[in-house]
């Protein structure tokens, strides 16, 4: 019954009120001066997208704040000892997880991308190669996760070897290696790769796509004009290709970033943040569904995430205004 | 500072059949200024791509100097060239933009600064110095490749259409200020152009070309006064020369209903009974007398001051043909008008029907 009553809310009431309300600023409009009329119409149909990002975002924002500054049960007042939490010794190494994150896969995905995109612009037959590359972005995050977890798999060394890696490995007589899990401390961060590459694989079509629209935008004369300058094909790319696609790899590394800042499914799927790969998401997700619960902690990781996340957009919002796009 | 040489150069383009430059045999002395003229998909942007080496030469061989480039790439060819939409580092300052070579080149900073002030002094490009090629006019622009072509110093200028993104007056005043600058400093420069009076002013020696073929190659002179084919005659020349054929009668051509004299060894050369004859439009006069000559109906007059150009049409052996000569712009027929017009002795070109190949080695020069 209550199933019933969403049915009827979502799908009919909804639209319903929406029409009304569209319906009815626009016979107000209609009554306007044609000048006003032009003013005022853009505004009632943004309001509408406005009023649901209100609600979908700004309202659990205010909320999470609210949570943040509480207690495990998300009633008391705890001031700012979530924070202090946040960054002490239990979450330290998580923080630490993610800043790994934030500097190998951005630059990982971006480096190759701009290399390849560079790459197929110069090959015969670019179109099959490049949508091999790209071909990655159709698998959803969970399905890479799950398929690459199974290619990573370890056995020690002698035994069958279900993994793709390892089994190569070892047909090669090689030691197989325990790709995802190491045990937490001096080699941790191998863990952490493995996963990261996870990441790179599945990203790096995307970025291969807006990285190739921009090498295939740089005029031909350009790269003539340098060559006949006397630039080396490298010479060509550092001072002509580059600084004329920087845009758009900047574009492509803030994308990244944000990426890397709530990655979440990957680790979630294939570790769940065991042998020293936790990360800030994942941390987050299990102080509100894992025992013992603690809404304080969760809200205070979900500010973090916002607050590390508006330099970012900001950097991103002035690329764009540059270029003329805002 | 060097010569310039094809030597049987040619060009195909994968997927073709015919080359885009055929053969091309081609010569440029040292500190020449050699100008490649022609219709769109003539070839000379291609030989001129060739010699720069962004093309690949199929067959033959080109040379700079006694150097054989052929096989060279263009980093290593100590050439310049200006681009037909400039081709400036967007990223780069005007300065940037003119030292990139030498910065390339591992110039030192100071040399660097004072080579480019040197060229921007020469192109009153001074106060534009700092600023980004989106901040300048065409005009400035193309100040600023030439700039960067000249920085460099090299054995050979290559100019594709320079001018043809400049409005019309810039264009004239660039031509002759690029022509002097040029000249002033000897560099060879071979420059591409499809406008034959942008041929005529600039080029010591003009090349012709058509359909990947070399027409003629001479004097801005040569080419007008003697044109070597048909294509040549239309090519070169504005308005372009009158061409059309006239029948070959006893001691000249026939002119409508008059003859004009052809000389005796000139039409003993000609072994048909017609021959393709061109008149300059500054070698027709409209006959005193009525009805004698060639009756020709006045489409329009085009007066341009001092001159004037009478456009009309005639009946030449069934064919409508269409004519162009050269009037007083103030007294003058009138449009809708017929007169009679008569070529002046001594000023016919001949061409030979079948091949188009110009009937004798003498000049027609224009009184």
């Amino acid at each position: 019954m209550p199933s019933l009553i969403a049915l009827v809310v979502g799908a009919v009431a909804l639209p319903a009120v929406t029409i009304l309300i569209v319906a009815a600023a626009e016979w107000v409009i209609s009554h306007l001066r044609p000048k006003a009329q032009r003013r005022v119409r853009p505004w009632v149909w943004l309001s509408l997208a406005c009023i649901m990002i209100a609600v979908t975002l700004i309202y659990p924002i205010v909320v999470s704040l609210g949570l943040s500054l509480r207690g495990a049960d998300g009633s008391a007042w705890a001031g700012f000892t979530n924070f202090i939490w946040a960054f002490g010794t239990e979450m330290r190494p998580i923080l630490l997880n993610n800043l790994l994150w934030l500097i190998v896969f951005p630059v990982g995905v971006t480096a190759v991308a701009v290399l390849m995109a560079v790459l197929l612009n110069k090959v015969r037959y670019e179109k099959v190669a490049r949508v091999i590359l790209i071909l990655p972005t159709a698998v959803s995050f969970t399905a890479a996760a799950v398929t690459w977890r199974q290619m990573y798999t370890y056995a020690p060394a002698g035994r069958t070897q279900l993994g793709v890696f390892n089994a190569v490995l070892q047909a090669f007589g090689i030691e197989p290696v325990a790709w995802l899990a190491r045990p937490a401390g001096a080699d941790q961060w191998m863990n952490n790769l493995s996963l990261i590459m996870v990441a790179v694989w599945a990203s790096l079509g995307i970025a291969l796509l807006i990285i190739t629209a921009a090498v295939k935008a740089v005029p031909q004369e350009l790269n003539e004009a340098a060559r006949l300058d006397g630039a080396s094909e490298w010479g060509v790319f550092l001072h002509v290709t580059l600084p004329t696609i920087w845009p758009s790899v900047l574009t492509v590394i803030t994308t990244q970033i944000m990426f890397a800042l709530k990655i979440f499914d990957i680790v979630y799927i294939m570790t769940n943040g065991n042998n020293g790969t936790d990360v800030v998401a994942n941390k987050l997700y299990n102080e509100v569904f894992r025992n013992p619960t603690n809404l304080g902690h969760a809200a205070a990781i979900a500010v973090l995430l916002l607050v590390a996340a508006i330099p970012v957009l900001w950097l991103n919002l002035r690329n764009m205004r540059k270029e003329g796009l805002t | 500072m060097a010569s310039v040489t094809f030597d049987h150069a040619s060009r195909l383009y994968p997927g073709s059949t015919r080359p885009a430059v055929d053969q091309l045999n081609l010569e440029t002395a040292d500190g020449e200024f050699l100008v490649l003229v022609g219709p769109s998909g003539c070839g000379k942007s291609t030989s001129l791509r060739m010699l720069a080496g962004l093309e690949e030469v199929n067959s033959g061989n080109i040379f700079i100097g006694e150097r054989n480039v052929t096989d060279v790439p263009p980093k290593d060819r100590d050439i310049a060239m200006v681009f037909q939409n400039y081709a400036l580092y967007p990223h780069m300052t005007v300065a940037e933009n003119m030292g990139f070579a030498l910065k390339i080149a591992g110039i030192n900073k100071d040399e660097r600064a004072s080579r480019v002030l040197e060229a921007a002094k020469l192109l009153d490009l001074e106060p534009y110095l700092g600023r980004k090629p989106k901040a300048l006019s065409g005009g400035q622009r193309q100040r600023v490749a030439m700039g960067r072509a000249i920085v460099r110093q090299p054995q050979v200028f290559l100019m594709d259409e320079p001018l043809s993104n400049l409005d019309a007056k810039l264009r004239v005043q660039t031509r002759t200020q690029i022509a002097s600058l040029v000249r002033r400093l000897g560099v060879t420069t071979v420059y591409v152009t499809h406008d034959q009076t942008e041929a005529l002013t600039m080029g010591d020696r003009i090349a012709v070309l058509k359909d990947g073929l070399l027409q003629q190659v001479g004097t801005p002179r040569d080419l007008y006064e003697k044109p070597a084919n048909i294509f040549v005659a239309g090519f070169i020349g504005s308005p372009a020369m009158n061409l059309f054929v006239a029948e070959v009668v006893d001691g000249g051509v026939q002119f409508g209903t008059s003859v004009i004299p052809v000389e005796r060894e000139l039409l003993s050369s000609v072994n048909a009974k017609t021959v393709t004859i061109g008149v300059r439009p500054e070698d027709i006069v409209v006959s005193s007398a009525f009805g004698e000559g060639l009756p020709v109906d006045i489409d329009l007059i085009e007066e341009l001051g001092a001159d004037g150009y009478l456009y009309g049409h005639a009946d030449i052996s069934g064919k409508r043909t269409d004519l162009v000569t050269r009037v007083d712009g103030r007294v003058h027929p009138n449009a809708g008008e017929k007169v009679y017009l008569t070529a002046k002795p001594g000023h016919l070109h001949l061409f030979n029907n079948e091949s188009g190949e110009r009937i004798g080695n003498k000049p027609v020069v224009t009184a």
